[in-house]
């Protein structure tokens, strides 16, 4: 399903002292397919903006079609359409209720299609808590709260995708995990995007991980899609995100300050790509650069002096 | 480095160079299974000092900081703070007012409809007169510089404005030492930043001993020590540099490197000469050498 946006306005509290246009304008088109990002501090609009993908907000500026679904017609069939939309909130294990595993995951199931018999309705749950990364055997019958955060993360996930939607939406999936958790969550999206949900949005804050696992991102500012572009063109123009109060990728503020000496960089941003393109630069294969600054005498020296620098540099060369 | 200005608490803890001492610290949940989530852990926090503690959801980092103000006391071994044993349950008191505690989520630590109310509940618990938490608010909240938020609604609020309020909450106690357990973690860049900068600010300018607890390895390169936890014990200790160094230990442990680092490190074991960076800008300057050198 193709997600386009024109033209969207939104207003909360219309009407009252408390109005406050939280979407002035957004234009927007994300292809089936895209594993999407969206940036934006916070009060940016993304979060209304992606609460509108699933009608949780009804239209009432604007244009947005959802796939053949036009969110500008009343007659909209919104049930439908949250089936095959998904919405994994912030910190969505906070919203697991029910006494089992299995129960939690079968809610949106049986209120999306009403009637479904049991054998049907425990052949998602197990399909879609395994896609997920759980053991159906192992948590089926134990308490949603019995369970690890990272894995009660993944029991809320399994809630939403046992509808099989088209496009899945997650606002900050990996806030709160520690960084393995991370990386396997990251990792769980990237199998769901393959064999499951043909579109995948993620809103995220971490830059990092947008430029790692996104074909295209957008950014919002002020309730407007400010730019929107691949990662290597978004964050090639790191100066207008710090404009907006927003972080560029590692990789990226690192070619920033090598270009600023004279070396260019052509990266995709990405850790893989930016290691190898500084390594053919390294070996020669590229156009050999000047070098500003007399800073690595002074440094060497330190590191000399200092009793952790040998440690250091064991360390490093240990490769795995 | 002893705090010039950090006020006497009036209990008169004894002046102790020793901020916090665990003892071969032992603590279980669950007296039956046996399980410690704290295991066999002996460590030493200096007054004055900023340590943060990394280790794997579940390796015991939480309740290592709750061990420190008697939320909980050892099921083996002995912690003090400031020379007060805290399974002397007479010292409780004293012991949490030395100890504040900044947790994870900031809508679950607000209490009053009002910052300033919510900023007095502390002071006001442990009975300070009256005319004494107007000037401890004061100076809390320019503290945290949120001064002018004095009369706001703390659900007004953004998720960072309300993190420095309940870092001011804890402030207004006049705490010796400061624990923040993933106190960021919800937060955004920008929260997150204002709320490291105001703990920095705390640990250099009022000598506030500071117990970070964090997932973020960037936030861990402010500290000025670093310790791994992993399965209830300490298994790594000393500067983030050193413990960044040793980056194979660092993964057994479920721990990854801060990006920069692990940029560095790959671009050493293929065979480049650059020496070890650990944020954006050294490693720009050490590839910068290194190319130069080649």
């Amino acid at each position: 399903m193709r997600i386009a946006a024109k033209g969207l306005t939104y207003v909360y509290n219309p009407k009252s002292s408390f109005a406050t246009q939280a979407l002035k304008g957004v234009d927007l088109t994300i292809e089936e397919g895209e594993f999407f990002g969206i940036i934006g501090h916070t009060g940016s609009g993304k979060s209304t903006f992606v609460q509108h993908l699933n009608a949780l907000i009804r239209l009432t500026g604007g244009e947005l079609k959802v796939g053949e679904y036009d969110l500008a017609d009343k007659k909209c069939k919104v049930l439908e359409l949250r089936s095959k939309v998904g919405m994994v909130f912030q910190y969505p294990e906070y919203q697991l209720f029910a006494e089992t595993v299995k129960k939690d995951v079968a809610f949106g199931l049986k209120n999306f299609r009403k009637g479904i018999s049991a054998e049907e309705t425990e052949a998602a749950v197990r399909e879609a808590l395994s896609v997920a990364g759980l053991l159906y055997d192992e948590v089926a019958e134990r308490s949603p709260f019995e369970l690890s955060g990272g894995q009660r993360r993944r029991v809320a996930i399994a809630g939403v995708i046992v509808t099989k939607p088209e496009v899945l939406i997650l606002d900050e999936p990996a806030a709160g995990l520690d960084p393995l958790g991370k990386k396997e969550l990251m990792e769980l999206l990237h199998a769901i995007h393959g064999q499951w949900c043909k579109t995948i949005v993620i809103v995220s804050h971490d830059m990092d991980e947008i430029a790692e696992n996104c074909t295209r991102a957008a950014v919002f500012s002020e309730g407007k899609v400010a730019f929107c572009g691949t990662p290597k063109e978004l964050f090639s123009r790191g100066e207008e995100l710090a404009a907006m109060g927003l972080d560029v990728p590692v990789t990226a503020r690192c070619a920033q300050i090598l270009r600023e000496n004279g070396i260019e960089l052509d990266t995709d941003f990405t850790c893989g790509d930016f290691i190898g393109k500084v390594l053919a630069l390294y070996r020669g294969d590229g156009a050999p650069a000047p070098c500003a600054g007399g800073e690595q005498e002074p440094a060497a020296a330190r590191a000399e002096r200092e009793e952790g620098a040998p440690a250091l540099r064991e360390g490093g060369e240990d490769a795995q | 480095m002893q705090p010039s200005a950090a006020p006497a608490a009036e209990d008169a803890a004894p002046a102790c160079e020793e901020a916090v001492r665990f003892e071969n610290v032992k603590y279980t949940y669950d007296d039956e299974e046996g399980s410690f989530a704290v295991n066999g852990v002996s460590l030493c926090i200096r007054a004055g000092e900023f340590v943060a503690v990394l280790g794997r959801n579940g390796s015991g980092k939480s309740t290592l900081a709750k061990l420190i103000n008697a939320l909980l006391r050892p099921t083996e071994g002995k912690v003090t703070v400031f020379g007060m044993d805290t399974s002397d349950t007479k010292k409780a008191f004293a012991i949490r007012k030395c100890a504040g505690m900044v947790f994870q989520n900031p809508d679950n630590q607000t209490v009053a409809s009002v910052v300033e109310d919510d900023v007095a509940f502390g002071p006001e618990n442990i009975g300070v007169p009256r005319e004494e938490i107007g000037r401890r608010i004061a100076a809390a909240l320019n503290a945290v510089g949120m001064s002018e938020f004095r009369y706001a609604t703390p659900s007004r609020l953004s998720g960072g404005q309300k993190q420095r309020i309940a870092i001011a909450g804890v402030l207004a106690i006049l705490p010796k030492i400061m624990i923040l357990d993933e106190s960021a973690a919800m937060l955004d860049p920008k929260g997150r930043r204002e709320v490291m900068e105001i703990v920095k600010k705390l640990n250099r300018e009022q000598g506030m001993t500071v117990l970070l607890i964090t997932h973020f390895m960037e936030e861990a390169l402010q500290a000025q020590r670093a310790v791994v936890m992993h399965r209830g014990e300490v298994v790594m200790d000393g500067t983030p540099e050193q413990i960044f160094a040793r980056a194979d230990e660092l993964e057994t442990y479920n721990l990854t490197l801060p990006r920069a680092a692990y940029i560095c490190k790959r671009l050493q074991q293929a065979g480049m000469p650059v020496e070890n960076a650990f944020n954006a800008e050294e490693l720009a300057r050490k590839i910068c050498a290194s190319l130069q050198k080649g």
